[in-house]
């Protein structure tokens, strides 16, 4: 009994410094942005070039993180290989490695004098402060989000589904297609989401591996960082930009029942 | 730094016994109740990223002569450093690269009104020691393609180098465009002078502008100085202040002498800033206005 009191009171304390500490900032921001000086920012070629940047990047790196990480994802989730430990230890690196650690790094991979980069160079190929950078840096930080929650969905697909497959005479492809993809698409999507969202908030291994210049590597993040320096108002529009874009993702998440549906469709082809 | 100070008293309770616990966490909270200044040993400096060198050796030269002393510094940009004091962070003294972001601390009363110019420095363009660029000029700074790094315009680094730049542009063999075909070479503006530094050093950069303070010994093993001739260079001049909120005022102002001393300008010198002493030349970025 006592112990349930108990309960209680931690869940409260518990759920109460939560969102002090999480919503009050995010409700600070919004209270201190009247809606015209919100669209008067927005209207500022900084505050425009950066969302425009931005979105573009960070669509870039989802779809690139998908591509190159589903197949590594289901390698993990499918089959077991020496120094498999190794593999998913780096995957997840990025996750708790600070940002800037991850731009230095990719400086020293990638940039001029870099291990990699002065192979690339006599070709005329520098990637630092580029575009293309920017991606590479929010490629680095976000991929481990969809990776693990990619690999953990086709795991979860139950092996009787792949049987029945591979009995009515289903192709590896065609299994992997019209099965797995349908049965954990749920994580699939979350996952992809994730990735996007941790994309769209990269800042410092952006700044340091791409730098900063306005409409080219600037994205929102960065330009917050800045204008926070010169253009209060500027700053705060940005953020609550970010915020909102982000808070959507991830209400979107939550509620699509994205996964079921496609689940209850998938076992209807499958049997 | 109250809290701080607290969580390190408590630190320190694991091995004493009951009652002296109580003593030290009472003590500690008549500590917070009562204001701070009379008791506080730490003085914390807020100073331009340009300083970080010669002010650490200061730093450490203070601690040494006066036993329980503790310097804390936080070095960023000048424009970062006003925000932070402006929201309220903790700092004893305030040194700035430029007056702008000084006057701004000063408009919203947060400086005593006891501003000091105490140091100066020039500007000096970097190249990295393998030359990525070719560039052995100032002049070359110009040439179409190059990867040039700035501190953002918000920096003073940054401001000062445009001002510089368009100064250059009137003199002889440099042609009235160099300023804009330069800017148009810049690939990043850095958040802070320091940012610069690193992208020349890891050769990422063709060129980039600084301070001469900021060529220490690890830094000119890495880059090569293109010096800006002193007509055409800008002279920054960093003021100076204590904090009206300052908790440790005393040692603030100990601070800033030592710093204004022979001693302390000779420190500051070593590191490759100006005496504050030398007249100022006549094309000093003022400190009038």
């Amino acid at each position: 009994m006592r112990r349930a009191w108990l309960t209680k009171l931690l869940g409260a304390i518990s759920i109460a410094g939560i969102l002090i500490l999480i919503a009050l900032p995010l409700l600070s921001l919004l209270l201190r942005t009247p809606l015209p000086t919100l669209i008067t920012a927005l209207r500022q070629p900084l505050v425009a070039q950066a969302i425009q940047l931005s979105l573009i990047t960070s669509l870039c790196t989802t779809v690139a993180i998908v591509v190159l990480g589903l197949p590594l994802a289901y390698l993990l989730a499918m089959h077991d290989f020496p120094g498999k430990r190794l593999v998913e230890a780096i995957v997840d690196l990025p996750m708790v490695l600070p940002p800037t650690v991850a731009g230095v790094g990719l400086l020293l991979a990638f940039g001029r004098t870099g291990l990699l980069g002065s192979v690339l160079r006599p070709l005329g190929i520098a990637i630092p402060f580029t575009t293309f950078a920017v991606v590479l840096a929010q490629t680095f930080v976000a991929a481990p989000f969809f990776i693990t929650a990619a690999a953990a969905g086709l795991r979860e697909v139950e092996r009787r589904y792949l049987d029945a497959a591979a009995t009515l005479r289903g192709t590896p492809a065609y299994t992997f297609w019209r099965v797995m993809l349908p049965l954990s698409a749920r994580s699939l999507v979350a996952g992809a989401a994730m990735s996007w969202a941790r994309a769209l908030g990269e800042f410092g291994a952006t700044i340091t591996f791409a730098g900063n210049l306005q409409g080219r590597t600037q994205t929102m993040p960065l330009a917050v960082y800045i204008a926070l320096q010169t253009d209060l108002d500027a700053a705060v529009a940005l953020s609550v930009i970010l915020l909102i874009v982000s808070l959507t993702i991830l209400i979107a998440l939550r509620s699509t029942p994205f996964g079921l549906n496609t689940r209850t469709r998938a076992l209807r082809r499958s049997s | 730094m109250r809290r701080l100070r607290i969580g390190r008293t408590l630190g320190l309770v694991d091995g004493l016994t009951q009652a002296r616990v109580v003593g030290v966490v009472s003590l500690a909270l008549t500590g917070w109740s009562r204001p701070l200044a009379a008791q506080e040993r730490s003085l914390t400096v807020f100073a331009a990223a340009s300083l970080t060198e010669a002010f650490t050796e200061a730093g450490r030269i203070l601690e040494s002569r006066e036993p329980g002393l503790e310097i804390r510094f936080n070095f960023a940009g000048s424009q970062q450093l006003a925000l932070q004091v402006e929201r309220g962070a903790a700092a004893d003294v305030f040194a700035s690269a430029d007056e702008r972001w000084m006057s701004t601390a000063r408009d919203r009363g947060l400086v005593s009104d006891d501003i000091q110019a105490f140091v100066r420095n020039r500007l000096v363009a970097i190249v990295p020691t393998g030359n990525p660029g070719r560039v052995d000029r100032l002049q070359d700074l110009g040439k179409r393609g190059l990867k040039i790094v700035l501190a953002a315009e918000a920096v003073p680094a940054g401001r000062y180098s445009r001002e510089a730049l368009r100064k250059l542009a009137t003199a002889p063999g440099f042609g009235a465009d160099y300023d804009r075909r330069v800017l148009a070479n810049v690939v990043s503006d850095e958040e802070n002078v320091k940012a610069v530094v690193a992208k020349a050093q890891l050769g990422e950069a063709d060129a980039g502008i600084v301070y001469r303070s900021d060529i220490t010994a690890a830094v000119a093993r890495a880059v090569r100085m293109l010096e800006i001739p002193k007509a055409y260079n800008v002279i920054a001049t960093y003021p100076i202040a204590v904090l009206k909120d300052a908790r440790n005022p005393m040692a603030a102002r100990a601070f800033v002498a030592f710093l204004l001393s022979g001693e302390g300008q000779a420190l500051l010198e070593r590191h490759g800033l100006l005496r504050n002493t030398e007249p100022v030349s006549a094309t000093a970025d003022s400190v009038r206005r």
